[in-house]
């Protein structure tokens, strides 16, 4: 199968590989890059777990070629903080116990990382309605409401 | 599940992206934001021999004022719709449907020539390009064309594109002064295509609507103009009376279908309620600006 080179930096750091066409985003960042914090749950967009920042914004990895990415900036969670250094949004994360399994998290956070970038998140409905593209089956939502209500809150003192 | 394995070409104008669809024939397809494509290879329900990529055929996002014309580029992205100024202040029903597609990650990446060439009954763009009697621009190796939106969606998942022909520009014709406009849909969660949906414009005068238009989406194989309803409407105050009679036309003019999500007697009676509800909307909107409707 053909193969075409791409250069693309994911958390800072610069990449060239070369890849199938059909290689999505969410499967170059796992397999080829070893970057395992993107989750990929669904495959067609409905649950948000593969969520990255392309280019700042945020978009599903499993419905983006990595072809289409040549060129491109990629945010993962790994790129987020450190164990020991965590972003403030993963610490609100921790604090108000946002996750128990974990699987969603990674998407959660890219996703409202977005959020809480372009949107005032000024009511619960917001935020729900900001989260509704992304499946958590463990917390029932609650506690990611309350951390991310908490992050926003923080943005106006804050850099956020 | 994963893709079928294609050939990817990324072409860097119009003229390219043509030649090459017209090159490869039936086993290509363009490819813009990828967020209805992409699923259905992964479902592998289309297996394109081959992608042409679109994105860099125009530049991203492009929205300007010309002619009489908001002018909207193929490759501008949900969220430019969304968010440009101009679009707020021309067309703020535009604006308000585009904050219903999708979430905010589909929207940074979908584009609005990919919501028109998709054609998705339940799609907002197409409604609000059929509402809005926008002329949809093509280009293909024999020439280029314009296709009035109401004559473009012919089936669900379908268009009047031909082979190789792809959408460029969408140019929406600015509303008359004293317009109002009015959108509701009701969908289960955010974000999710709606069961059905209304959208309207009513234009006053002196207390009268003298214009009046309603599209509806997610009620049979493409968007519809309700036209009987809009013309019972016409020359009324849009008093109760004259929009029960006008939403009663409304529901004997559609066949919507029976699914998982919901039944086709439901669907018709949504419709109706969110027809209403729009109306309503427009018809204030008339009120509050300086046309001079509703008293
Ligand atoms: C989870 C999820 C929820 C969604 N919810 C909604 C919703 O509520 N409402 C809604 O309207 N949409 C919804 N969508 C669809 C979304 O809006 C798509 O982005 C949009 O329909 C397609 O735009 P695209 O640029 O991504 O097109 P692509 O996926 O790249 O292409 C779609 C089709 O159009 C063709 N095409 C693309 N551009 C052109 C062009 N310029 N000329 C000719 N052919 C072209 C492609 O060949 C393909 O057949 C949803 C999608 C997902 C994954
Ligand atoms: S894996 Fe991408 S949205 Fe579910
Ligand atoms: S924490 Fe388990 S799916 Fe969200």
């Amino acid at each position: 199968m053909e193969r075409i080179d791409i250069g693309l930096t994911v958390n800072g750091v610069r990449h060239e590989r070369q890849v199938e066409p059909r290689r999505l985003l969410s499967d170059f960042l796992r397999e080829d890059l070893g970057l395992t914090g993107t989750h990929v749950g669904c495959e067609h967009g409905v649950c948000g777990a593969c969520t990255v920042l392309l280019d700042g914004d945020s978009a599903r990895s499993c419905l983006t070629f990595a072809v289409q990415c040549d060129g491109a900036s990629v945010r993962t969670v790994e790129g987020l903080g450190a164990p020991g250094a965590l972003h403030p949004l993963q610490e609100s994360f921790r604090r108000h116990h946002a996750l128990q399994c974990g699987f969603c998290t990674p998407g959660m956070l890219m996703t409202a990382l977005d959020l809480l970038a372009k949107y005032p998140l000024a009511t619960d409905d917001e935020i729900r309605e900001g989260l509704s593209g992304n499946l958590c089956r463990c917390t029932g939502y609650v506690n990611i409401v309350n951390a991310i209500r908490e992050t926003a809150a923080a943005r106006g003192d804050d850099t956020g | 599940m994963k893709p079928p394995a294609f050939k990817y070409v990324a072409a860097g104008s119009v003229e390219e992206a043509t030649a090459r669809l017209a090159e490869y024939g039936d086993d290509a397809r363009p490819i813009a934001g990828g967020q209805s494509l992409v699923p259905m290879m992964n479902f592998r329900l289309v297996s394109p021999a081959v992608l042409v990529d679109i994105r860099r055929i125009a530049p991203p996002d492009a929205i300007e004022e010309a002619d009489g014309h908001v002018r909207v580029g193929a490759l501008t992205r949900h969220r430019a719709l969304e968010t440009s100024p101009l679009v707020r202040e021309r067309f703020p029903v535009l604006a308000a449907a585009m904050g219903h597609v999708a979430h905010l990650a589909i929207r940074n990446r979908g584009t609005i020539g990919g919501s028109l060439c998709h054609a998705d009954p339940a799609a907002e763009l197409p409604a609000l390009a059929v509402l809005l009697d926008a002329r949809i621009h093509t280009a293909s190796c024999s020439g280029e064309r314009i296709v009035e939106a109401g004559s473009f969606f012919e089936g669900a998942l379908w268009t009047a594109l031909e082979d190789g022909e792809i959408v460029t520009r969408i140019d929406f014709p600015l509303l008359r002064p004293g317009t109002g406009w009015g959108f509701r849909e009701f969908a289960r969660r955010h974000g999710d295509f709606a069961l059905a949906g209304a959208a309207a414009t009513v234009t006053g005068s002196a207390g009268r609507a003298v214009e009046v238009r309603i599209a509806l989406f997610g009620v049979g194989e493409t968007p519809v103009r309700a036209t009987a309803a809009e013309a019972l409407l016409t020359g009324t105050g849009l008093e109760p009376d004259a929009v029960a009679a006008a939403v009663d036309a409304l529901r004997n003019a559609i066949d919507p279908d029976d699914d998982l999500h919901a039944s086709a007697e439901y669907r018709r009676h949504l419709a109706g309620v969110m027809a209403e509800r729009a109306l309503g909307d427009a018809w204030a909107r008339v009120g509050a600006g300086a046309g001079g409707g509703a008293a």
